[in-house]
């Protein structure tokens, strides 16, 4: 019995593995209720299915989580991004819209840079008021989140702009190699957050300094730049993944476009077992954790019951995973089933000394 | 500074004005000046009633932007407030179409937010769990209950509703609704908790520090939990008063009303990290915003959004403001 | 005098932690009416005595009894409620709230149910009066110096009807005013009858007020002496101790030659250097090959040296001059560039990231100073932290492990092994043996007299005396925020003479020629 735990162990402590069974739980739950749940067909060299629906209606979410998961590592958080979404959706459609021919190309990728680099600015706005003047993150970004909703519905008029334009519309629903288009690009931008942050020394560093901020400083790491950085890459993050909801539905709402993707981010992260305090990140948990929200609103869709209702499995979803894996619930339930005594206090002496800045 | 160094005090502002009253006074004046802008435009804006109005038609808003004074005071957040305010407003609507007695009902609705509140400060305390996270859940909770009871709107046509939502309390020549006496009532009682009472100065004492507070022997969990259930019954009346401006109770109304709160309670001077703010500055803050929205109303060529904008705009001046505030303390 | 009876007596108090014996059958009796100093070095249990007695922390064995009746408080709270009072070094009070309601809350005076702030206000005025401090006690407490706030918390303190107070180092960010109008109101408590548990590091407060004096070592009771009976230099020896360990005695040849450091033009040149508030300015030399020891009490300015040399902090006063150039050292960047490292005494707070691995900590600053877009390859990373962990033999040999899960001593070793593998010309190591076995000690010592035997500068600060007469060229010795006494660390030199300019500050002894 022992040695099964012990064999197990090391399964069930990864930190997947929680994330992993839930999704399975929700994939089998779907499964019993609709057993054509989990096919997979080939038409016209495209892939359909219920699956791949998920997986294609999750790219947006996967993309702006991505970029929060640095954010979050940084010990920061970035409330802004659903407002980031809304803009650059508006902007890329807003000049699509007065393109002459809205399916030519050369105008497709010009209204995609100018809105890219309009997100750029913004993940910078953040970054300098974070970095630079030193606000707390969960507020500097709540500034961008709330004026931000104003300035994407400032630049749409207040009107849902409609497009038709095929090529921006490819982004949303285009297939590439019978896979959907939007499957694609958040699996090349997770490959490139990847690369960015494994392959150099971004990762680490970032993690160094979301780990411990003053032992980073001394060993000379600037983290202004690193903090920064990664605001920028959280509102290109945000940017792309605004392209993909506006072409999903070839128009872009100000006022509608991104709603709660910050919260959904946030929760994917938190999910895939990146600490809110920073430090470690999990880009392969995030995504996970994104696809576990995704699979959640599409199976309470595909049961008819109201979207909004979702909420509710996600409230329970959220404190469920949270308590998980907060160490004062784990504390509670260790204490109650072997009885041992609590550890002593000896180390957090010294934690005493953090100060809240008031 | 020759006999007793220490009995002189940290150099003071010149303009005599105590620090911790700069964010309020800056408010107040901004509030001034906005005012004054409105009426040398319109000639209608000097009309008292416009005042009235701003608070008729932000009364709900006002209530639960004291809640959530109390829990930025202490230093967390609660984003669960527009949720359960809608919340509110549903279980009433359904409640009453169901013809249940509206006493039975008021009382009902107005336990509901209080519960939420107290669960999700209990998760904060016992557990360890960001503010952020738990009032996150919530929101989620209960955004979902709104829709679980009814997918559409729901009329309200109860007489004792209905009256309370036409009822005019006249004074002179222009008039209020019963929900600016409710929310006035409110915003008194909690400025005299958070003045008068032990569990308001604890407020102020763990939003300061939480380490200190511990030490100094308060009641640092039992004052989490309640700040949570404080703005839970403050939203909870926030739906009610909701209820009767709109007379109808719908599942989407109310969605990202926390972040009109919150910057209302910026803008009035509480700093977000907790321990400085006041009630006052909060109705400040709520008229400030009132006043925006009154005067891209009479403007009628500025669209809705730019009240977003401005908000933000004053978000931003308004941090900066506490940032430096805050530099010059140290 | 000896009739009178404790009014807190401590009896064989033990308290172990998982590795750390922190005390070891203590004794310790506070008498009302006097100021009692409770002296010792790091981790001498000074603190963990304050917390098992003031129930933050429970005892292994032992009694507590105060006025004859024993006691087993279960925290702050209970211990204030009972008389006994505590005072800590960061002021644990409300900044964001008045004077008055720091020293009122949660038992402010109320009148049907709300607080009576005419009331609070008089009695606070009153209160602080008895402290002989007249302020306005409805300002915020925040917009006073942090010697009122101290004074505040002390009115807090003795206002709950103490009998006991206890104060943890309250001078240590004090300037001198500020310190003797707080010694005059010890005194005054002192005279009002109530019994004074006073921790400080500075020798003069101890003999300026003290009565008796208690002297802790290692978690065990060194003695306890009458103030008039005990001279400074004995105070010191009996403080710092010493041990006759187990240490071998490194090879003394390599170790001990100043003449042959001192050649050619110093490595590094503190030119009054100073930081107001930290440090006094000072000059101080180092050479390449020099171990330059630094020697001082606890809080005497020891670390505060080091951060100005590694700009951790900025100085402001006087210049560093590295190669015969001054430079500008204004954040740590600056200082790595010019090859300097520094271990930070806190390995956890400041120095170590705990949930990076041990290769990742290892490479952490050779990596910051490419910058992330130029990552050490994965094989050189490997490779390095492979030769480093051999080297240094860091237990377990497990690079991928997470650095919080390693014994200090190892943790030590890691964060050695960062800055090693800089190739610094500077190395800084404040107080790299504390807290750690007997076995990496020895190897950490050795290692810092090979480095010097390869040329590499070492500002090597240390409580032990011993460790820091072995090592050394040169032993600068602090006091009191002031360098006081540099000693060419020849024949003469030994431990006697380095503890009496610790004591007394002899400003002329043996100083070097810069």
């Amino acid at each position: 019995m022992s040695t099964v735990k012990a064999r197990l162990a090391p399964v069930t402590g990864h930190r997947l593995f929680w994330p992993l069974v839930m999704l399975v739980v929700l994939l089998v739950a779907n499964t019993v209720y609709r057993p054509s749940f989990l096919s997979v067909e080939l038409k016209n060299g495209h892939l359909y299915g219920s699956l791949i629906d998920i997986v294609r209606l999750s790219a947006p979410l996967i993309l702006v989580a991505l970029g929060m998961s640095l954010v979050i590592a940084t010990g920061g958080i970035d409330l802004s991004v659903g407002s980031v979404v809304a803009v650059s959706g508006a902007v890329a459609c807003l000049w699509i819209s007065e393109q002459p021919d809205q399916n030519s190309l050369g105008g497709v990728f010009t209204a995609l840079a100018i809105a890219f680099g309009l997100a750029l600015v913004l993940g910078v706005w953040n970054g300098v008021l974070v970095a630079v003047i030193g606000i707390q993150p969960i507020i500097a970004t709540l500034i961008l989140m709330v004026a931000g909703r104003g300035l994407a519905q400032l630049i749409t008029s207040g009107q849902i702009i409609t497009i038709n334009s095929e090529p921006y519309k490819t982004i949303g629903v285009g297939h590439l190699l019978t896979l959907p288009f939007a499957i694609i690009i958040a699996l090349v931008v997770a490959v490139i957050v990847a690369v960015l942050t494994r392959r150099t020394a971004l990762g680490m560093i970032i993690e160094s300094v979301g780990g411990n901020a003053e032992a980073s400083r001394l060993a000379g790491i600037r983290s202004r730049r690193i903090t920064l950085l990664v605001y920028v890459v959280s509102a290109a993050c945000a940017a792309i993944a605004g392209f993909m909801m506006t072409a999903n539905v070839s128009s872009a709402d100000g006022n509608a476009a991104g709603l709660w993707v910050e919260l959904d981010a946030i929760l994917a992260v938190v999910i895939g077992g990146t600490s809110l305090a920073g430090g470690r990140f999990y880009l392969s948990g995030t995504i996970v954790g994104a696809l576990i929200i995704q699979t959640l609103t599409t199976s309470v869709y595909a049961m008819n019951i109201d979207p909004q209702t979702a909420l509710l499995f996600k409230a329970v979803v959220v404190i469920a995973v949270c308590l998980i894996q907060a160490p004062a619930f784990r504390a509670r339930f260790r204490r109650k089933r072997t009885l041992a005594p609590p550890p002593p206090p000896a180390p957090t002496a010294e934690k005493q000394k953090e100060q809240v800045p008031a | 500074m020759t006999t007793t160094p220490l009995a002189v005090r940290a150099d003071r502002a010149w303009w005599r004005v105590p620090q911790r009253h700069v964010p309020v006074l800056a408010t107040f004046v901004l509030l001034l000046v906005m005012y004054g802008v409105g009426v040398a435009q319109y000639r209608a804006f000097s009309n008292i009633q416009v005042i009235f109005n701003i608070f008729i038609d932000n009364g709900f808003l006002l209530v639960v932007a004291v809640g959530m004074t109390f829990v930025i005071l202490t230093g967390g957040i609660d984003l669960s407030v527009g949720s359960v305010v809608a919340m509110t407003a549903m279980v009433s609507a359904s409640l009453l179409r169901d013809g249940m007695n509206p006493a039975l009902v008021l009382v009902i609705a107005l336990l509901i937010g209080p519960v939420l509140g107290f669960a999700m400060g209990c998760v904060i305390h016992y557990f360890d769990i960001q503010p952020f996270i738990v009032t996150l859940a919530g929101m989620f909770f209960a955004r979902g209950m709104c829709t679980w009871i009814s997918s559409t709107s729901i009329p309200i046509t109860d007489g004792f509703w209905t009256s309370a939502a036409q009822e005019r309390i006249r004074l002179g020549e222009n008039f209020v609704s019963v929900s600016v006496l409710i929310a006035l009532a409110v915003v008194a009682v909690a400025a005299f908790a958070l003045a008068y009472t032990r569990l308001g100065r604890n407020v102020y004492a763990i939003g300061g520090n939480p380490q200190s507070a511990l030490l100094m022997g308060l009641p640092v969990g039992r004052t989490k939990i309640a700040v949570y259930t404080i703005s839970g019954l403050c939203s909870a009346i926030g739906g009610i008063l909701l209820s009767f401006y709109t007379l109808s109770g719908a599942p989407l109304i109310a969605i990202g009303m926390e972040l009109d709160v919150i910057a209302a309670v910026v803008i009035g001077g509480t700093l977000l990290t907790g321990g400085s703010g006041y009630v006052f500055g909060t109705v400040l803050g709520v008229l400030v915003l009132g006043v925006i929205q009154t005067l891209i109303t009479f403007d009628g060529s500025l669209s809705s959004w730019w009240t977003k904008i401005v908000i933000g705009a004053l978000l931003f001046a308004f941090i900066l403001l506490q940032r430096l505030v805050g530099i010059r303390k140290k | 005098m000896s009739q009178r009876h404790p009014v807190l007596t401590m009896t064989a108090i033990s308290k172990h932690f998982p590795g750390v014996r922190a005390l070891d059958g203590v004794d310790f009796r506070l008498f009302p009416g006097e100021v009692h100093a409770l002296m010792g070095e790091n981790g001498a249990g000074k603190s963990t005595l304050i917390k098992v007695l003031t129930g933050v922390y429970g005892t292994d064995a032992g009694t507590i009894t105060l006025d004859g009746t024993q006691v087993s408080f279960t925290g702050p709270m209970q211990a204030a409620a009972a008389g006994v009072s505590t005072v800590y070094q960061e002021v644990n009070l409300c900044t964001n709230l008045s004077v008055a309601e720091n020293i009122f809350i949660g038992r402010e005076p109320r009148r049907g149910g709300a607080i009576n702030w005419r009331q609070m206000r008089r009695q606070a005025q009153e209160a602080l009066a008895r402290l002989d401090l007249h302020i306005d006690v409805s300002e915020l407490l925040g917009s006073y110096s942090l010697a009122v706030q101290q004074m505040v918390a002390i009115a807090r303190a003795v206002d709950v009807q103490a009998r006991v107070l206890i104060l943890d180092e309250p001078t240590s960010s004090l300037d001198a005013d500020e310190v003797a109008q707080l010694l005059r109101i010890m005194r005054q408590l002192r005279d009002q009858g109530i019994a004074i548990l006073f921790v400080t590091h500075f020798l003069d407060q101890v003999y300026g007020i003290a009565d008796r004096i208690t002297v802790l070592r290692n978690g065990r009771l060194v003695g306890e002496y009458l103030t008039a009976d005990l001279p400074q230099l004995a105070l010191v020896e009996k403080m710092i101790g010493k041990e006759l360990d187990a240490l071998e005695q490194l090879d003394s040849e390599a170790g001990k030659d100043p003449a042959r450091v001192a050649e050619g033009s110093p490595l590094v040149e503190a030119d009054g250097l100073g930081r107001s508030g930290a440090v006094a300015p000072f000059s101080l030399t180092i050479h390449a090959g020099e171990v330059v020891g630094m020697a001082g009490l606890l809080g005497s300015g020891r670390t505060e040296v080091a951060r100005l040399f590694f700009g951790a902090d900025r100085a402001d006063k006087g210049q560093l001059v590295v190669d015969g150039k001054p430079v500008a050292i204004r954040n740590p960047i600056a200082a790595i560039d010019r090859d300097i490292a520094f271990c930070s005494e806190n390995r956890r707070t400041e120095g170590l990231i705990g949930e990076l691995s041990v290769r990742e900590n290892i490479i952490l600053a050779m990596q910051a100073a490419r910058g992330w877009l130029r990552p050490v390859p994965r094989r050189k990373q490997d490779e390095l932290v492979q030769r480093w962990i051999e080297a240094l033999s860091i237990r377990p040999a497990d690079p991928e492990r997470p650095v919080r899960n390693l014994s200090g001593g190892n943790q030590q070793k890691v964060l050695l092994a960062r800055w090693l593998i800089t190739e610094p010309r500077l190395l800084i190591l404040d107080e790299p043996t504390r807290g750690i076995d007997i076995g990496a000690k020895t190897e950490i010592q050795r290692l810092v007299a090979q480095l010097s035997d390869g040329g590499m500068a070492v500002l090597f600060i240390s409580a032990e005396l011993e460790e820091v007469l072995r090592l050394s060229h040169k032993v600068a010795v602090m006091r009191d925020r002031q360098l006081v006494a540099q000693l060419t660390n020849d024949e003469s030199l030994d431990a006697d003479r380095v503890m009496r300019a610790i004591a007394s500050g002899a400003r002329q002894e043996g100083l070097e020629k810069a």
